[in-house]
């Protein structure tokens, strides 16, 4: 079956036979996107969560037949060296990561709750950020949550 | 710690050139004294491992690229620890090079640069801190020499700064240098620098691999790919002491994307197209189990106990035995702590491929020597026709300690002719990992007149920690008696105290237990801080008094009070309850590094609320502050979720539960607002990092409560009655 969706701002078309495949490793596998990960395959610990229309999602519980049509976008997507999201480069400024391996999913779901959220509260972060890190740097990611939400403000400030 | 000077052996120190697009590859060894007695003698007294590479042919350490940029080939792998930053820093100022002409490597197996200890011990920078900058000056040397005989001048008028080598007004960059150089002279090694001159040591320089891991580069294992991969799922056991006894595949033959079920002695397999088509076959193979005893939890308790198994005295000072064999005057109190689940993030698996007379092994592990030797002994090739190569770690804890799970990709790979990638899922990653074992501690002491400590005795019994791992051989355990891992923090740390004696019980249990980072250290130092604790409160004592008062006079005592008094100080320590917060203390030394917590909490909702933690802890001489940081953050809180909520249990022969959440652990919202870190550098040479601050949270959050409820909680995970 043929499946029509955007990743990453570009039009991308996928023939799969089980249409029930998770979009994780549609991602990982078939589009070779590396950068959202495999945790535990039930939704429970948010280290494949990517953005689908905007939306935090976690990938691995979510079929690829539902992507029809919609705009999903990776850790890939959401910055880069040259043009990094708020949320990347506060998370460079805090130096966050440890082994690293569950930080893709946290900026994604950092990102969309500052998408709806702008100025998060602590209770607003410990309510809606909600991922595993077993490395445990969520002393530095609430930290680089709140650094997020004021490059984001100077940045709408900036740009008018 | 005295020890002979280690030096490079010159006519070891070979150069070749132009492999790939590389310009210049430095090849060199370094040679140790006895390394196996050093690691077993040190590993005993001082929990310190050397490095213990290759001693007779030569290995690659540097490259110099035609972009005059060295690449490090590390033989310690990164797995979040920051070690691959605090070698750049050592390297880059003895070379003479910046941060950003630096990148660090895994060291691949067949380079020979490989370390046959392992990654693990918070063994890393204090192993290299010798070897790397040696080896990184007397490279320097080569270059400066190099390039004055390039340039015409005579090399003790040239100096070196970024990269470049320049005298009377004349410059040539390292890679101009080594161009074309196949003969180098090898200097004497060179006297390495003062601490105090160099200009990366000590700074917080920010991690090397920070960028690839904010923008999302595939550095892992799981995201390893090799042209025409196929990937691997294999059957995987599910209860305790299963042996696999064969399969009914017929339902799996012919499933979507089949390429091959891969039947052999010991387990079974699938070859397919994708993964889910791999999962959806392994799931409907019917495969036959021989199984034991439907254990249970309770089962395992009653076997972890003080007084069964085989004791060991592992530390003995006066004559507290006698003294504490009496009921008389004498306080006693037991603690236990629960099965504890590694659960890192990334899955084990590896990526092989197996050709005629070779394997290739991409896998994130922490022990590349052992995996090397498993997947040669399986195929039955020699050891340099396998390579293992090392990815970044998506967490490691010590449980890539035991990687013998590359042996079946290597299996599947062999089979189908193709490489083929294997992960396990998370519910066979619960069920197969080499857990922390459960413990169970007495302690014992008696109060002189002045209410200080007369006599004390630690007993512990635990399952294997050390011996159940492939690192140490089934030989030296009983030369050692004591399973290492499992007493590590369990010795008593107050030298002042007249009669002292720590026993280690060793249990062997039905399921793997071993390495868990810190291994007995979190659950000793609960238990012996706890009680120190209990009897600062019976002799009415201010609990950080009394500590100091019972500490020797000598450099680790020196070293352990200071962490004690700037914890104190910091925190504002206080014996009372202000505002429905209270403070809880208490203080570990780990592998010679002495580390002091107090804990701030309140109970909201009858939960046990962290608001503020402070860590005064001395590793010595801190190569890169802000990681050591990190690390004291990252260990404070993975502390805390093992105190007060992880556990596992055995229910009808299963280890359970097999998923997150289930799994209960600490979150962000029980992440403590406040982390204050002071570092103390009470040593000229770099000490362990990653393990000794997970030492004290236990205990110092158990005190907390005790002082706010007065109640005493004695077994982990914490929970409020």
């Amino acid at each position: 079956m043929k499946i029509n969706f955007n990743i990453n701002g570009t039009a991308t078309s996928i023939d799969i036979a089980d249409a029930n495949t998770p979009l994780l490793w549609v991602v990982r596998d078939l589009l070779g996107l590396k950068g959202t990960k495999f945790g535990c395959g039930k939704a429970a610990c948010g280290a494949c969560t990517l953005h689908v229309d905007r939306e935090a999602v976690r990938s691995c519980s979510y079929a690829i037949k539902f992507a029809e049509g919609k705009e999903v976008t990776t850790i890939e997507g959401l910055g880069d060296e040259k043009n990094p999201h708020p949320v990347q480069q506060a998370w460079i400024e805090e130096i966050v990561p440890q082994c690293g391996y569950c930080q893709p999913g946290f900026m994604m779901a950092t990102a969309a709750l500052l998408d709806k959220i702008p100025n998060p509260s602590d209770t607003d972060i410990d309510k809606n950020i909600i991922n595993v890190c077993r490395c445990a740097t969520y002393y530095r990611m609430r930290k680089a949550i709140h650094r997020a939400a004021e490059i984001s403000q100077i940045n709408t400030e900036e740009n008018g | 710690m005295a020890e002979k000077k280690k030096r490079i052996s010159r006519r070891k120190f070979l150069v070749r050139g132009g492999l790939g697009t590389v310009g210049v590859l430095a090849v060199g060894t370094y040679l140790f004294r006895s390394p196996i007695r050093r690691a077993m003698a040190d590993a005993i007294n001082t929990a310190d491992a050397p490095y213990v590479g290759n001693t007779s042919t030569p290995v690659i350490w540097f490259e110099v690229t035609s972009d005059n940029e060295i690449i490090i080939h590390s033989p310690k792998v990164e797995m979040g620890q920051g070690t691959f930053t605090g070698l750049a820093q050592m390297a880059a100022d003895e070379l003479d090079v910046s941060m950003d002409q630096i990148k660090v490597v895994h060291a691949n197996s067949i380079s020979g640069n490989m370390d046959g200890f392992a990654t693990g011990g918070s063994t890393s920078i204090s192993s290299l801190w010798i070897p790397l900058r040696e080896l990184a000056a007397t490279m320097r040397e080569m270059i400066k020499k190099e390039a004055a005989a390039k340039m015409g001048i005579s090399p003790s008028d040239a100096s070196t700064e970024n990269g470049v080598v320049s005298a009377g007004g004349k410059t040539m960059t390292y890679a101009e240098a080594a161009k074309d150089i196949t003969e180098w002279d090898v200097p004497d090694t060179p006297t390495l620098k003062n601490v105090s001159d160099y200009k990366f040591v000590g700074k917080a320089v920010p991690r090397v691999d920070l960028k690839d891991k904010v923008f999302g580069a595939p550095i892992f294992g799981m995201d390893a790919t090799m042209p025409d991969m196929l990937y691997g799922a294999v059957v995987r056991p599910n209860a305790i002491g299963a042996t696999y006894t064969g399969a009914d595949i017929s339902k799996a033959q012919g499933m979507p994307g089949v390429v091959k079920i891969v039947q052999e002695k010991d387990f079974v397999g699938v070859v397919a197209n994708s993964l889910v088509e791999a999962e959806n076959a392994k799931n409907v193979i019917d495969a036959k189990w021989e199984v034991g005893r439907n254990w249970q939890t309770a089962d395992i308790e009653a076997m972890i106990a003080v007084g069964q198994g085989e004791p060991f005295v592992i530390q003995k000072e006066g004559d507290a035995a006698d003294m504490l064999d009496t009921e008389d005057g004498i306080i006693t109190a037991e603690y236990k702590s629960p099965i504890g689940a590694h659960a890192q993030l990334e899955p084990n698996g590896a990526l092989a491929y197996v050709e005629a007379d070779k394997a290739t092994i991409m896998i994130s592990t922490q022990v590349v020597k052992i995996t090397r030797d498993e997947i040669a002994k399986r195929l039955d090739l020699d050891d340099d026709q396998v390579n293992i190569v090392p990815t970044f770690l998506g967490g490691g804890f010590g449980r890539r300690l035991h990687t013998p799970n590359a042996v079946q990709a290597a299996v599947l790979s062999k089979a189908v002719g193709k490489p083929v990638k294997c992960f396990f899922t998370r519910k066979e990653e619960f069920q197969n990992d080499t857990f922390r074992p459960p413990t169970h501690h007495v302690l014992k002491a008696k109060l002189n007149i002045n209410g200080m400590i007369e006599a004390l005795e630690h007993n512990v019994s635990s399952g294997d920690v050390a011996f159940g791992s492939p690192m140490v051989p089934g030989i030296a355990a009983p030369l050692l008696g004591a399973d290492l891992g499992a007493w590590r923090g369990g010795m008593i740390q107050y030298g002042g105290i007249p009669n002292y004696r720590a026993v280690s019980w060793r249990q062997k249990l039905p399921f793997a237990t071993s390495w868990w980072r810190s291994l007995g250290l979190l659950a000793n130092t609960f238990a012996i801080e706890s009680f120190i604790d209990e009897l600062a409160v019976t002799a009415e004592k201010d609990p950080v008094e009394f500590r100091l008062a019972q500490i020797q006079d000598d450099d680790r005592g020196f070293r352990l009070k200071e962490v004690i008094k700037v914890a104190a100080e910091k925190s504002g320590y206080k014996d009372e309850v202000v505002n429905g917060r209270a403070m809880g203390f208490a203080a570990s030394t780990d592998a010679n590094t002495p580390c002091a917590q107090v804990v701030e909490l309140s109970i909201e909702n009858n939960e046990i609320k962290v608001h503020k933690v402070t860590c005064a802890m001395d590793p010595g001489l801190v190569v890169n502050p802000d990681q050591v940081r990190a690390q004291c953050e990252g260990a404070i809180i993975m502390g805390m979720s093992a105190a007060l909520f992880e556990k596992m249990d055995v229910e009808d022969g299963q280890l359970t539960p097999t998923i997150y959440g289930p799994y209960q652990m600490a979150l962000m919202k029980h992440a403590p607002k406040e982390i204050n870190v002071v570092l103390l550098q009470n040593s000229d040479t770099p000490g362990a990092v990653g393990e000794p601050p997970l030492g004290p949270i236990g205990a110092a959050i158990a005190n907390a409560v005790f002082r706010l409820t007065k109640e005493r909680l004695r077994s982990m995970p914490l929970t409020l009655t």
